[in-house]
Protein backbone atom coordinates (compact mmCIF):
# COMPACT_ATOMS: atom_id res chain seq x y z
CA UNK A 1 0.00 0.00 0.00
CA UNK A 2 1.80 2.81 -1.19
CA UNK A 3 -1.07 5.84 -2.19
CA UNK A 4 -2.51 8.49 -0.11
CA UNK A 5 -6.12 8.92 0.23
CA UNK A 6 -5.61 13.07 0.32
CA UNK A 7 -9.62 13.15 -0.59
CA UNK A 8 -10.32 11.02 2.11
CA UNK A 9 -11.26 11.91 5.67
CA UNK A 10 -10.91 9.39 8.81
CA UNK A 11 -12.88 10.00 11.55
CA UNK A 12 -12.09 9.04 14.57
CA UNK A 13 -13.89 9.30 17.58
CA UNK A 14 -11.83 9.68 20.78
CA UNK A 15 -12.66 9.58 24.38
CA UNK A 16 -9.98 8.93 27.43
CA UNK A 17 -7.71 6.98 24.67
CA UNK A 18 -4.41 9.11 25.67
CA UNK A 19 -2.06 6.30 25.81
CA UNK A 20 -2.81 4.69 22.37
CA UNK A 21 -4.48 7.24 19.91
CA UNK A 22 -0.91 8.99 19.49
CA UNK A 23 0.09 6.09 17.71
CA UNK A 24 -2.98 5.12 15.78
CA UNK A 25 -2.58 8.74 14.07
CA UNK A 26 0.48 8.55 13.88
CA UNK A 27 0.12 5.23 11.82
CA UNK A 28 -2.66 6.14 9.78
CA UNK A 29 -1.24 9.46 8.51
CA UNK A 30 0.90 8.80 5.79
CA UNK A 31 -1.94 7.24 3.87
CA UNK A 32 -4.70 9.51 5.11
CA UNK A 33 -3.22 12.67 5.55
CA UNK A 34 -6.57 13.71 6.45
CA UNK A 35 -7.58 12.53 10.11
CA UNK A 36 -10.52 14.20 12.36
CA UNK A 37 -10.60 13.11 15.83
CA UNK A 38 -13.40 14.12 18.04
CA UNK A 39 -12.79 14.26 21.41
CA UNK A 40 -16.18 13.75 23.50
CA UNK A 41 -14.68 15.80 26.53
CA UNK A 42 -12.03 13.04 27.66
CA UNK A 43 -10.58 13.75 31.43
CA UNK A 44 -7.05 13.07 30.06
CA UNK A 45 -4.74 14.31 27.60
CA UNK A 46 -6.28 12.29 24.67
CA UNK A 47 -6.87 16.11 22.26
CA UNK A 48 -3.56 17.19 23.03
CA UNK A 49 -1.79 13.90 22.30
CA UNK A 50 -4.01 13.47 19.29
CA UNK A 51 -3.34 17.04 18.12
CA UNK A 52 0.66 16.73 18.77
CA UNK A 53 0.33 13.48 16.39
CA UNK A 54 -0.94 15.69 13.64
CA UNK A 55 -4.37 15.07 13.86
CA UNK A 56 -7.49 17.75 13.17
CA UNK A 57 -9.13 17.73 16.66
CA UNK A 58 -12.75 19.02 17.27
CA UNK A 59 -13.81 19.15 20.68
CA UNK A 60 -17.41 18.46 22.55
CA UNK A 61 -17.47 20.64 25.20
CA UNK A 62 -19.20 17.64 27.46
CA UNK A 63 -19.24 13.81 26.93
CA UNK A 64 -22.16 13.00 24.12
CA UNK A 65 -21.14 9.17 23.48
CA UNK A 66 -19.33 7.63 20.55
CA UNK A 67 -22.49 8.11 18.29
CA UNK A 68 -22.30 11.89 18.88
CA UNK A 69 -18.84 11.80 18.25
CA UNK A 70 -19.04 10.08 14.68
CA UNK A 71 -22.18 12.63 13.62
CA UNK A 72 -19.91 15.53 14.64
CA UNK A 73 -16.90 14.18 12.58
CA UNK A 74 -19.03 13.79 9.34
CA UNK A 75 -20.40 16.81 9.53
CA UNK A 76 -16.69 18.22 10.48
CA UNK A 77 -15.54 16.15 7.34
CA UNK A 78 -18.29 16.53 5.15
CA UNK A 79 -17.71 20.73 5.18
CA UNK A 80 -14.26 19.73 3.55
CA UNK A 81 -15.44 20.76 0.09
CA UNK A 82 -12.49 17.77 -1.45
CA UNK A 83 -13.80 14.93 0.61
CA UNK A 84 -15.11 12.36 -0.86
CA UNK A 85 -14.75 9.25 1.18
CA UNK A 86 -15.39 8.92 5.03
CA UNK A 87 -13.64 6.37 7.06
CA UNK A 88 -15.08 5.57 10.76
CA UNK A 89 -11.63 4.46 12.47
CA UNK A 90 -11.43 3.28 16.26
CA UNK A 91 -9.21 5.44 18.17
CA UNK A 92 -7.76 2.39 20.54
CA UNK A 93 -5.81 0.81 17.43
CA UNK A 94 -8.32 -2.14 16.65
CA UNK A 95 -8.65 -1.08 12.87
CA UNK A 96 -5.26 -1.71 10.21
CA UNK A 97 -4.57 1.22 8.16
CA UNK A 98 -4.78 -1.31 4.99
CA UNK A 99 -8.40 -2.61 5.53
CA UNK A 100 -9.61 0.93 5.53
CA UNK A 101 -7.90 1.97 2.44
CA UNK A 102 -9.52 -1.21 0.69
CA UNK A 103 -12.33 -0.39 1.85
CA UNK A 104 -12.13 3.23 -0.04
CA UNK A 105 -10.71 1.69 -3.58
CA UNK A 106 -13.92 -0.33 -3.23
CA UNK A 107 -15.75 2.59 -3.17
CA UNK A 108 -13.99 4.36 -5.73
CA UNK A 109 -13.95 1.06 -8.29
CA UNK A 110 -17.49 -0.71 -7.11
CA UNK A 111 -21.14 1.14 -7.29
CA UNK A 112 -21.50 1.16 -3.82
CA UNK A 113 -22.37 3.80 -1.28
CA UNK A 114 -20.50 2.29 1.90
CA UNK A 115 -18.49 -0.40 2.65
CA UNK A 116 -18.47 -2.35 6.17
CA UNK A 117 -15.97 -3.88 8.42
CA UNK A 118 -16.59 -7.54 9.11
CA UNK A 119 -14.52 -9.96 11.21
CA UNK A 120 -16.56 -13.17 9.98
CA UNK A 121 -16.21 -12.93 6.29
CA UNK A 122 -12.35 -13.51 6.58
CA UNK A 123 -12.63 -15.81 9.32
CA UNK A 124 -9.62 -14.40 10.95
CA UNK A 125 -11.62 -13.84 14.20
CA UNK A 126 -9.76 -13.59 17.96
CA UNK A 127 -12.81 -13.26 19.76
CA UNK A 128 -13.57 -15.79 22.41
CA UNK A 129 -16.93 -17.89 22.28
CA UNK A 130 -19.29 -15.70 24.42
CA UNK A 131 -18.28 -12.23 22.34
CA UNK A 132 -18.83 -14.59 19.30
CA UNK A 133 -22.31 -15.63 20.37
CA UNK A 134 -23.53 -11.63 21.50
CA UNK A 135 -22.22 -11.02 17.95
CA UNK A 136 -24.08 -13.34 16.00
CA UNK A 137 -27.28 -12.48 18.04
CA UNK A 138 -27.00 -9.30 17.09
CA UNK A 139 -26.50 -10.21 13.35
CA UNK A 140 -29.59 -12.30 13.92
CA UNK A 141 -31.56 -9.29 15.36
CA UNK A 142 -30.32 -7.02 12.93
CA UNK A 143 -31.62 -9.08 10.27
CA UNK A 144 -34.97 -9.35 11.50
CA UNK A 145 -35.14 -5.11 12.38
CA UNK A 146 -33.66 -4.03 9.25
CA UNK A 147 -34.02 -6.91 6.28
CA UNK A 148 -30.13 -6.36 5.93
CA UNK A 149 -28.21 -9.43 5.45
CA UNK A 150 -24.68 -8.83 7.35
CA UNK A 151 -22.18 -10.79 8.60
CA UNK A 152 -20.94 -8.76 11.36
CA UNK A 153 -23.53 -5.50 12.26
CA UNK A 154 -21.01 -3.91 15.67
CA UNK A 155 -18.33 -3.26 13.14
CA UNK A 156 -16.72 0.28 13.53
CA UNK A 157 -14.54 0.38 10.79
CA UNK A 158 -17.00 1.61 7.65
CA UNK A 159 -16.36 3.33 4.59
CA UNK A 160 -18.60 5.95 3.32
CA UNK A 161 -19.20 7.87 0.19
CA UNK A 162 -20.24 11.25 0.16
CA UNK A 163 -24.01 10.23 -0.48
CA UNK A 164 -23.80 7.89 2.21
CA UNK A 165 -22.19 10.80 5.06
CA UNK A 166 -25.10 12.76 4.04
CA UNK A 167 -27.74 10.85 3.96
CA UNK A 168 -26.68 9.03 7.27
CA UNK A 169 -28.20 10.86 10.58
CA UNK A 170 -26.84 9.47 13.81
CA UNK A 171 -29.30 10.54 16.83
CA UNK A 172 -28.57 7.42 19.24
CA UNK A 173 -25.68 9.21 21.22
CA UNK A 174 -24.74 6.21 23.01
CA UNK A 175 -24.04 2.59 21.77
CA UNK A 176 -26.73 1.91 19.76
CA UNK A 177 -25.43 3.87 16.91
CA UNK A 178 -24.21 1.07 15.34
CA UNK A 179 -27.75 -0.68 14.94
CA UNK A 180 -29.42 3.15 13.94
CA UNK A 181 -26.66 3.32 11.17
CA UNK A 182 -27.93 -0.34 9.64
CA UNK A 183 -31.05 0.92 10.50
CA UNK A 184 -30.34 4.56 8.21
CA UNK A 185 -28.60 2.56 5.56
CA UNK A 186 -31.83 0.54 4.61
CA UNK A 187 -34.12 3.90 4.81
CA UNK A 188 -32.35 5.59 2.31
CA UNK A 189 -31.66 2.64 0.78
CA UNK A 190 -28.26 2.94 0.20
CA UNK A 191 -25.67 0.34 -1.47
CA UNK A 192 -23.43 -1.52 0.60
CA UNK A 193 -20.80 -4.31 0.53
CA UNK A 194 -19.11 -5.90 3.31
CA UNK A 195 -14.97 -6.34 3.20
CA UNK A 196 -13.28 -9.12 5.71
CA UNK A 197 -10.73 -7.00 7.92
CA UNK A 198 -9.11 -8.05 10.99
CA UNK A 199 -9.76 -6.43 14.59
CA UNK A 200 -6.75 -6.44 16.22
CA UNK A 201 -7.82 -7.45 19.98
CA UNK A 202 -4.98 -6.01 21.82
CA UNK A 203 -4.47 -6.54 25.67
CA UNK A 204 -5.37 -3.15 25.75
CA UNK A 205 -8.54 -3.43 24.06
CA UNK A 206 -9.62 -6.49 25.90
CA UNK A 207 -8.54 -5.08 28.90
CA UNK A 208 -11.50 -1.96 28.63
CA UNK A 209 -13.23 -3.88 25.72
CA UNK A 210 -16.89 -3.64 26.02
CA UNK A 211 -18.31 -6.10 28.28
CA UNK A 212 -21.36 -8.28 27.74
CA UNK A 213 -23.50 -6.44 29.50
CA UNK A 214 -23.27 -3.73 27.07
CA UNK A 215 -25.49 -5.85 24.79
CA UNK A 216 -28.31 -5.46 27.27
CA UNK A 217 -27.76 -1.61 27.57
CA UNK A 218 -27.59 -1.45 23.88
CA UNK A 219 -30.99 -3.17 23.10
CA UNK A 220 -32.56 -1.39 25.45
CA UNK A 221 -31.37 1.96 24.06
CA UNK A 222 -33.18 0.60 20.76
CA UNK A 223 -36.00 -0.48 22.21
CA UNK A 224 -36.76 2.45 24.64
CA UNK A 225 -34.35 5.33 23.63
CA UNK B 1 -67.38 -11.98 34.89
CA UNK B 2 -65.67 -11.46 38.22
CA UNK B 3 -66.58 -8.34 40.46
CA UNK B 4 -63.57 -6.54 39.37
CA UNK B 5 -64.61 -7.19 36.12
CA UNK B 6 -64.58 -3.05 35.26
CA UNK B 7 -62.27 -2.35 36.63
CA UNK B 8 -59.23 -4.65 35.50
CA UNK B 9 -60.99 -2.95 31.68
CA UNK B 10 -60.59 0.33 32.81
CA UNK B 11 -56.98 -0.36 34.31
CA UNK B 12 -55.60 -2.26 31.30
CA UNK B 13 -57.11 0.44 28.86
CA UNK B 14 -55.23 2.97 30.41
CA UNK B 15 -51.88 1.59 30.23
CA UNK B 16 -52.78 0.96 26.26
CA UNK B 17 -53.53 4.21 25.76
CA UNK B 18 -49.95 4.85 27.35
CA UNK B 19 -48.52 2.45 25.26
CA UNK B 20 -50.14 3.82 21.61
CA UNK B 21 -48.69 7.86 22.89
CA UNK B 22 -44.96 6.11 23.62
CA UNK B 23 -45.27 3.59 20.30
CA UNK B 24 -46.93 6.54 18.25
CA UNK B 25 -45.14 10.04 19.13
CA UNK B 26 -47.47 12.67 17.76
CA UNK B 27 -46.58 16.54 17.75
CA UNK B 28 -48.86 19.77 17.71
CA UNK B 29 -51.44 21.16 19.45
CA UNK B 30 -53.78 18.49 20.30
CA UNK B 31 -50.99 16.23 22.87
CA UNK B 32 -50.68 19.38 24.40
CA UNK B 33 -54.36 19.89 24.59
CA UNK B 34 -55.35 16.77 25.86
CA UNK B 35 -52.25 17.03 28.33
CA UNK B 36 -53.75 20.29 29.80
CA UNK B 37 -57.15 19.06 29.82
CA UNK B 38 -56.30 15.45 31.45
CA UNK B 39 -54.48 17.80 34.13
CA UNK B 40 -57.19 20.25 34.85
CA UNK B 41 -59.19 16.39 35.10
CA UNK B 42 -56.89 15.09 37.27
CA UNK B 43 -57.02 18.22 39.68
CA UNK B 44 -60.77 18.35 39.79
CA UNK B 45 -60.98 14.94 40.55
CA UNK B 46 -58.29 15.10 43.45
CA UNK B 47 -60.35 18.09 44.85
CA UNK B 48 -63.69 16.42 44.94
CA UNK B 49 -61.88 13.10 46.39
CA UNK B 50 -61.27 15.39 49.18
CA UNK B 51 -64.11 17.52 49.52
CA UNK B 52 -66.55 14.67 48.83
CA UNK B 53 -64.80 11.32 50.17
CA UNK B 54 -67.65 9.27 50.14
CA UNK B 55 -67.64 9.93 45.88
CA UNK B 56 -64.74 7.72 45.55
CA UNK B 57 -65.92 5.02 47.48
CA UNK B 58 -69.56 4.66 45.58
CA UNK B 59 -67.10 5.16 42.32
CA UNK B 60 -65.05 2.34 43.79
CA UNK B 61 -68.05 -0.22 44.36
CA UNK B 62 -69.23 0.93 40.69
CA UNK B 63 -66.51 -0.39 38.70
CA UNK B 64 -66.09 -3.46 40.84
CA UNK B 65 -63.41 -2.01 43.46
CA UNK B 66 -64.18 -2.47 47.56
CA UNK B 67 -62.94 0.45 48.62
CA UNK B 68 -62.07 4.60 47.53
CA UNK B 69 -58.55 4.35 48.77
CA UNK B 70 -57.83 0.91 46.27
CA UNK B 71 -59.20 2.61 43.70
CA UNK B 72 -57.14 6.00 44.26
CA UNK B 73 -54.14 3.36 44.38
CA UNK B 74 -55.21 2.58 41.08
CA UNK B 75 -55.19 5.75 39.53
CA UNK B 76 -51.92 6.69 41.41
CA UNK B 77 -50.69 3.79 39.74
CA UNK B 78 -51.93 4.73 36.07
CA UNK B 79 -50.75 8.89 36.47
CA UNK B 80 -47.41 7.56 37.73
CA UNK B 81 -46.33 5.17 34.86
CA UNK B 82 -47.97 8.44 32.38
CA UNK B 83 -46.02 10.69 34.31
CA UNK B 84 -42.39 8.67 33.88
CA UNK B 85 -43.29 8.01 30.47
CA UNK B 86 -43.54 11.93 29.79
CA UNK B 87 -40.67 12.53 31.64
CA UNK B 88 -38.67 10.13 29.45
CA UNK B 89 -39.79 11.55 26.29
CA UNK B 90 -39.30 15.16 27.35
CA UNK B 91 -35.75 14.39 28.75
CA UNK B 92 -34.78 12.24 25.24
CA UNK B 93 -35.41 15.72 23.41
CA UNK B 94 -33.24 17.81 25.35
CA UNK B 95 -30.67 15.23 25.37
CA UNK B 96 -30.99 15.79 21.87
CA UNK B 97 -31.43 19.52 22.08
CA UNK B 98 -27.70 19.22 24.25
CA UNK B 99 -26.32 17.60 21.69
CA UNK B 100 -26.89 19.84 18.64
CA UNK B 101 -25.83 22.83 20.54
CA UNK B 102 -22.39 20.67 21.46
CA UNK B 103 -22.12 20.18 18.04
CA UNK B 104 -22.64 23.40 16.99
CA UNK B 105 -19.82 24.28 19.58
CA UNK B 106 -17.56 21.93 18.93
CA UNK B 107 -17.34 22.95 15.06
CA UNK B 108 -17.57 26.57 15.74
CA UNK B 109 -13.84 26.39 17.81
CA UNK B 110 -12.86 23.52 15.33
CA UNK B 111 -9.48 24.01 13.34
CA UNK B 112 -9.58 24.48 9.53
CA UNK B 113 -9.62 21.12 7.78
CA UNK B 114 -6.10 22.39 5.89
CA UNK B 115 -2.98 23.77 7.33
CA UNK B 116 -2.88 26.30 3.79
CA UNK B 117 -6.61 27.29 3.43
CA UNK B 118 -5.49 28.72 -0.53
CA UNK B 119 -7.29 25.34 -1.96
CA UNK B 120 -4.17 23.00 -2.31
CA UNK B 121 -4.39 20.12 -1.59
CA UNK B 122 -1.90 17.86 0.60
CA UNK B 123 -0.62 15.27 -2.45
Amino acid sequence: MTQTFSDTWLIVPLYNEGSVVGGVVREALPHFPNVVCVDDGSSDNSAAVANAAGARVVRHPINLGQGASLQTGLKYALEDPHAKYFVTFDSDGQHRVDDAARMVERLRTEPFDLVIGSRFLGGNVEAGFLKRLVLKTAVLFERLNTGMDLTDTHNGLRALNRHAAQSIRIKQNRMAHGSEILREISRNELRYAEEPVHIVYSDYSRAKGQSIWNSVNILSDLLFG
Amino acid sequence: MGSQFWIKVILIASFVVLTLIVVIPRRGARPIAIRRLTMILLLVTAVAAVAFPDWTNSVARLVGVGRGTDLLLYALAVVFVGHTIRARTSQLASEQNVTELARKIALLTAPPHRDHEDGERQD
